[in-house]
């Protein structure tokens, strides 16, 4: 109804109950009729699938043979939005990343969402759009799902925790503790996007970079190094890790330790991208310990690390794949890197959170 | 990346490396000032690759090292203060005050915010008119320019709820206290490139002159650093102590003159206490009086101020160049950058904190294992 039309009416009519259209408001979290409006509103739609439709109180799926993989996450980023992604791609890649690393198919996923009082229903749209275009993208179902709202002030805008369930179909093992000495360490791109673009987004910088976060689901990237590993004992892959917050250090400290092996990297060949590079500069950070969301690290047999590395280089998250170490049998739990001058030092995990440098 | 990439080129490194071994003929100790050069050093394993005869002994150039502790438990006790926002460089945020440090301030719920300079605090007061303000100004000459412009632009907008905490130290006079020491074992200097960026390198000659040592202003790439320690090594070999310019590319003898007009305008000589070195006469910097109004030390009344360092810590002796953070038996043990006892364990300048991180805290066959 229009205004006009309103204005047209004898007063005083029966009030038109209001609408909450445009903010989220502690009713859309009630469990009553705002939040099932909500919900058929902006959730059914673009994540429609038969166990959703169901509308029971947990979605039951068929899962073929093969044992399960089981994971979850918790995403809070500021801002929500930043080149080229969102909290929404973040949480479904997340989540279906960590399944992936564990050499499962990400079948199934949850998606919890904690809202702020106050927020656009708009910007929660956008989010709920780009989590669907994302799920279509890794070829996973959001099966379940939970919506809950807070008082203003006592979240960020929003939080989304997604779970999800993978399948893995075959016998072989990946896992952090199976690096071998003699193995090859490669990374599957440039390292520290996704850290520099949220801290651009946040205007936190002092000055324009031109970074684009590489947040992406790498299961198909997995699918096709497995499918291509056929080394005789399927056991060419050892290790498969997404980079995640503490970034590429962090990560290969955890295997090192986990495994009892030494990490040795080459600094000539670390990936990194020119803005990332000079965006470290400036503010004194190591790209080594800049957070990645759409990258992985694979540890794998020397005699499958060219395939693997082909096979990488084939896919779309992987064509800048390039081989950054190798492992050998000592100092145990120590990653260090040759640098580019010929010295060496040790990589270590990292230390509270990163600050910037004074001067 | 430009004026990166190409001093870090390995061949030139290593060359200048082998011109250094040609022309030493005996041991020398030689002290980088700046806690920059420090870490770049480490990091990149520039003190690894040195002829034996060279030994590198690190500086006081550590702003949050030398940020006395007195100062630092005035900063807790502000930024705890309910109707403060307290800013700081992110560095400043882990270094132990007495009991606690500003992250446990803000765990407490005080309003403690990183910010990458200080006029970003003063816009931060702009959008806070019923907050005070304040922003912890430490730091050499580096920070000063900004810090002062700080002032001034709080100044200039009329601001009444911004000031700042005070703590600037200067370097020639670090300098003359280390050479005028009993204990003193530098025989030249690395004079810290961003200093000299803001203040050139005009008081350097007659410190040269007066103590008979080499001063040679050096850049913070592997490249610099090699070509700043050639220099030295050079005159040492010579006989010869002057002031010499070995980052051309960032210096001149006269500085950025329009920087030290600020610092002028804004800052007086004071004495000043150093963390764990002592109190070093005209050697830093406070407000004029014309800027009382934004001082953070008479805005706020904290008391009197107990303070307690660790009695293990030797950071003191380190900054002087007497000793190396494996000296100290609370280094990798007792004392971590997760559990620090002094602030050289904190910073991204401190020596300690550059050792733990590059893993000098293992034993050498454990690092020699690829070379």
């Amino acid at each position: 109804m229009s205004n006009e039309a309103i204005s047209d009416l004898e007063a005083p009519a029966c009030p038109m109950p209001l609408r909450h259209d445009e903010k989220i408001v502690l009713g859309h979290g009630s469990g009553g009729r705002m939040s099932h409006d909500l919900i058929g509103r902006l959730f059914q739609r673009p994540f429609d699938n038969p166990a959703l439709r169901a509308a029971n109180d947990a979605g039951v799926v068929a899962v073929p043979p093969g044992r399960l993989a089981v994971s979850t996450d918790s995403h809070v980023v500021t801002p929500l939005f930043f080149p080229g992604g969102d909290i929404g791609r973040l949480a479904i890649c997340g989540t279906v990343n960590d399944l992936a690393m564990m050499g499962a198919t990400p079948l199934y996923l949850t998606a919890g969402f904690i809202l702020e009082e106050g927020l656009d229903v708009a910007v929660l749209a956008r989010v709920v759009e780009s989590m669907q275009v994302a799920a279509a993208e890794a070829g996973v179902q959001i099966i379940a799902g939970d919506t809950k709202v807070v008082q203003r002030g006592k979240a960020d805008g929003l939080y989304i925790n997604t779970a999800g369930v993978g399948v893995i179909s075959h016998d072989r093992e990946i896992g952090g503790a199976l690096a071998q000495p003699g193995d090859v360490i490669i990374l599957s791109g440039p390292m520290g996007d996704h850290g520099i673009a949220v801290l651009a987004a946040r205007g936190e910088l002092g000055f324009a970079a031109d970074v684009i976060s590489d947040v992406a689901p790498l299961n198909h990237l997995v699918a096709e190094l497995i499918a291509a590993d056929d080394s005789p004992a399927s056991d060419g892959i050892r290790v498969l890790r997404d980079p995640t917050r503490g970034g590429v250090a962090t990560t290969l400290n955890e295997i090192a330790r986990q495994s009892n092996v030494a990490l040795i990297l080459d600094e000539r060949v670390l990936p990194v991208r020119p803005p990332v590079a000079a965006a470290c500069e400036m503010l004194g950070f190591d790209p080594l310990y800049i957070a990645n969301e759409g990258k992985l690290l694979a540890i794998v047999a020397e005699e499958e690390a060219q395939k693997v590395l082909a096979t990488m280089r084939a896919t779309r998250y992987g064509e800048e794949a390039t081989i950054i170490g190798r492992v050998q049998a000592a100092p145990e739990g120590r990653v260090l890197l040759r640098t580019s001058i010929g010295s060496t030092r040790v990589v270590d995990m990292l230390a509270g959170e990163i600050l910037p440098r004074i001067c | 990346m430009k004026y990166v990439t190409e001093y870090r080129d390995a061949e030139l490194v290593q060359s200048t490396l082998r011109e250094i071994g040609r022309v030493v003929t005996r041991p020398w100790v030689i002290m980088e000032i700046c806690g920059g050069q420090t870490h770049s050093i480490v990091r990149h394993g520039l003190d690894q690759l040195l002829p034996p005869e060279i030994e590198l002994v690190h500086g006081p150039g550590c702003p949050v090292c030398v940020t006395p502790l007195e100062l630092i438990d005035k900063a807790l006790n502000i930024a705890a203060r309910p109707n403060v926002i307290f800013a700081s460089y992110g560095d400043m945020l882990r270094v132990p005050g007495s009991g606690r440090d500003l992250f446990a301030v803000r765990a407490d719920g005080g309003d403690v915010r990183v910010v990458y300079s200080p006029l970003d605090a003063v816009k931060i007061a702009q959008a806070n008119p019923d907050k005070e303000v304040v922003f912890f100004a430490i730091g050499f000459e580096t920070t000063a320019p900004a810090n002062a412009m700080s002032v001034l632009q709080a100044r200039s907008l009329g601001l009444t709820n911004y000031s700042v905490l005070v703590s600037h130290v200067c370097v020639p006079p670090a300098m003359h206290a280390i050479l005028s020491s009993p204990h003193n074992r530098v025989q030249g200097f690395l004079a810290a490139g961003h200093v000299n960026a803001v203040m050139g390198y005009w008081q350097y000659p007659a410190i040269a002159a007066r103590y008979h040592v080499p001063i040679v202003v050096t850049g913070f790439e592997p490249l610099d650093v090699a070509t700043g320690i050639l220099a030295v090594v050079r005159q040492l070999e010579e006989g010869r102590a002057a002031a010499e310019n070995a980052y051309g590319r960032a210096v001149t003898y006269e500085g950025n003159r329009p920087a030290q007009q600020v610092i002028e305008q804004v800052f007086e000589v004071r004495d000043r206490q150093w963390r764990g070195v002592g109190p070093i006469p005209a050697s830093g910097w406070g407000l004029r009086p014309a800027f009382a109004a934004f001082d953070a030390e008479t805005r706020f009344d904290v008391g009197e101020i107990h303070t307690q360092e660790s009695p293990v810590c030797i950071a003191g002796q380190i900054l002087q160049g007497l000793k190396k953070p494996h000296d100290c038996p609370a280094f990798g043990t007792e004392c971590t950058p997760e559990s620090p006892l002094g602030a050289t364990m904190v910073s991204s300048e401190g020596a300690c904190a550059a050792y733990y991180r590059y893993g000098r805290h293992l034993e050498n066959y454990e690092l020699g294992v690829m070379n």
